[in-house]
């Protein structure tokens, strides 16, 4: 990030907030092992159904309750927290590799490689996201390879096509057209001079698109598609809560909060890297 | 505008084509044989029925022809026999479809009519303490997930209040005859106000659940589109003729802002029609949504197939119809060349 961004990005507050709120439940997701009062996996019977308390008689006090097997929330939700970033993090990471990579090369070799990519494009977005990645978790069962596959299928559109926009534009740029006429191969032209260029607006909707896919995973592994128990993911423990809404609200209620902190706070984020690095992304629709 | 209509139906050939063939494809991937799936679970039947029973169906004809068959089943609306409850795909699919429209046209009109005052209000009073609420309440609408609400509205108003009904479309004994799918018509049509307030009440929480995506996107666009007009040289005009506030807001300001408006709600509706399986399952609501969980947990790969088929196919029409919307509606848009 260049210093002039930097400092407009700095000014945004909303946006600080937002990183800050993504930091700190990163970082309590990735040292969950290491932070969580209790075992995520294995609770104790006695202790099933506990609503959320400080004080226990074993000194270890359930700070959000348990659950019908009486595991920690808390714990769980750390835990849990480590399974969605990271595949919010590993889907998005392949898909804009692929779509920076598909965007670069059909806007500038363009012809029936444009072609052919584009018309791949158009008829990918016209599958509702959660429908195809259903499907395709049917087809391939469950597991989380499979889920990551599920979800980056459709996933790479989203920076092909502004990456396709932003390349088209500089195609023809003195810059380019002097490396050509020095002899610089397409490998060169592609990923020394236009790459560079494609970063900022790849880096905001990578950004504005991990918050997403998170949501995506949390509906899979809600309806039971996405993440197996026992092991636990945000959505998985919203499910686990469903049977218990009567008797106790806190299972599904707070790691539902946790999904919304964490997307509220990765969208502020990237709105602020927005304004501050490519605010013609604005007008774009990245929802979807 | 005619050629430009033609050329932009004339575009979505292609997409419908393609739609069409990843559809078939999923299918013609998935592990197993689907006479393997069918028979399965009538028993043990011989190789050679087995045999005869896919040469029947087609399975033996190379790749393209089987597509071909597959999209002159689509053209005369065949999309198969579902494997589990043995009765035609497209059947299944329809009578589903009225719950489904149903729900997500009342989510879609909650959105609408809280969004857009919600919307004008913050354009209007912009860095106002109503302004910086409502953009932190429309950042929290598209930042959490739609289920959860629903089950956040369920803990509230069924488990503590005690106002509404969990689940279902209706409760029993309400004397509704269903005629058209939709229960809310059939109540009004019969003159049965129990009945519609029955289904009202069975409506509320998983509407107000689907909504909330839509109501946040459709407020920041309001917001953002209304700010923008409110600048132009035009409303600076109207206000200096002495033309009411109110009136210049509504009537010169908001009628060009609305624009982008009917576009971006065209195309929320698609994304709500394609969301709306979890919130579905939640509440089980008898809808398509729930028909596709379903179909993918039983593993009944033809009718997977046809929801996702039909699922596309609203989306790529609801698109058409944004784009076809924004190009009616605003008079600047030039039919020339680049649409």
């Amino acid at each position: 990030m260049g210093s002039r961004a930097w400092r407009a990005f700095r000014r945004n507050r909303l946006a600080l907030g937002g990183g800050i709120l993504v930091l700190v439940l990163s970082l309590s997701s990735l040292l969950a092992p290491w932070i969580t009062p209790h075992d995520p996996l294995r609770g104790r019977l006695p202790d099933r159904l506990r609503s959320p308390s400080i004080v226990s008689a074993s000194g270890k006090p359930y700070l959000l309750g348990t659950d019908n097997l009486g595991r920690d929330i808390l714990s769980r939700i750390l835990h849990g927290g480590r399974v969605s970033i990271s595949l919010g993090l590993l889907v998005v990471g392949m898909s804009i590799v692929v779509g920076v990579v598909l965007g670069l090369v059909s806007a500038y070799v363009g012809g029936w490689v444009d072609t052919t990519v584009q018309r791949l494009v158009d008829v990918l977005l016209a599958f509702p996201y959660l429908v195809l990645a259903i499907a395709l978790m049917g087809l391939f069962g469950p597991g989380f390879l499979n889920l990551v596959v599920a979800l980056a299928f459709k996933e790479w559109v989203t920076a092909c096509r502004i990456v396709r926009s932003e390349a088209l534009a500089l195609k023809n740029a003195a810059f380019v057209e002097a490396s050509r006429a020095a002899g610089a191969g397409l490998f060169r032209i592609l990923f020394r001079h236009l790459l560079p260029n494609v970063i900022p607006g790849a880096v905001v909707v990578a950004t504005l698109r991990v918050g997403w896919v998170i949501l995506m995973e949390a509906s899979l592994s809600f309806l039971g598609l996405g993440i197996q128990p026992p092991q636990p993911s945000w959505g998985v423990i919203i499910a686990d809560g469903r049977d218990y809404l009567f008797r106790a609200w806190w299972i599904s209620t707070f790691p539902g909060i946790a999904i919304l902190l964490f997307v509220l706070g990765v969208n502020l984020l990237g709105e602020g890297l927005r304004d501050a690095l490519d605010p013609r992304l604005a007008s774009e629709r990245l929802s979807e | 505008m005619i050629s430009y209509l033609a050329r932009r139906l004339v575009q979505a050939v292609p997409v419908f084509l393609g739609v069409t063939f990843v559809v078939f494809l999923l299918m013609y991937l998935t592990p197993g044989d689907p006479v393997e799936l069918y028979m399965g679970q009538a028993g043990i039947v011989s190789q050679e029925e087995m045999a005869r029973i896919r040469h029947e169906f087609g399975l033996d004809r190379p790749f393209l022809e089987q597509y071909g068959r597959f999209l002159w089943g689509i053209a005369r609306g065949d999309l198969g026999r579902s494997i589990v409850h043995r009765r035609p795909v497209a059947e299944l699919i329809g009578e589903r479809i009225p719950a489904t429209l149903e729900l997500s046209l009342f989510a879609a009109l909650i959105a609408l009519l809280v969004a857009i005052p919600a919307g004008v209000v913050a354009a209007v009073r912009r860095y106002s303490l109503l302004d910086n609420v409502g953009t932190l309440l429309s950042l929290v609408g598209v930042s959490m997930p739609g289920f959860w609400l629903g089950l956040i509205l369920i803990i509230f108003f069924s488990v503590t209040m005690r106002v509404l009904p969990v689940a279902g479309r209706m409760a029993y004994g309400t004397g509704l005859e269903p005629q058209t799918g939709f229960l809310l018509l059939d109540a009004l049509l019969q003159g049965n106000g129990r009945a519609a307030l029955d289904v009202l009440r069975h409506l509320a929480m998983p509407a107000l659940a689907m909504s909330a995506g839509m109501m946040a996107m459709t407020m920041r666009i309001t917001r953002s589109s209304l700010s923008e007009t409110i600048g132009q040289d035009y409303v600076r005009t109207a206000r200096a003729k002495g033309v009411p506030e109110g009136r210049v807001v509504v009537r010169h300001a908001l009628r060009n802002a609305l624009l982008p408006v009917v576009t971006a709600v065209a195309l929320n509706l698609g994304a709500l029609l394609g969301g709306n399986m979890v919130v579905e399952t939640v509440f089980a609501w008898p809808g398509l949504g729930q028909r596709v969980v379903d179909a993918v947990k039983t593993r009944d790969f033809p009718l997977v197939q046809g929801c996702v088929l039909v699922y596309a196919l609203t989306y790529v029409v609801l698109n058409l119809a944004a784009d076809l919307s924004y190009a009616f509606l605003n008079p600047r848009i030039s039919h020339g060349k680049e649409g």
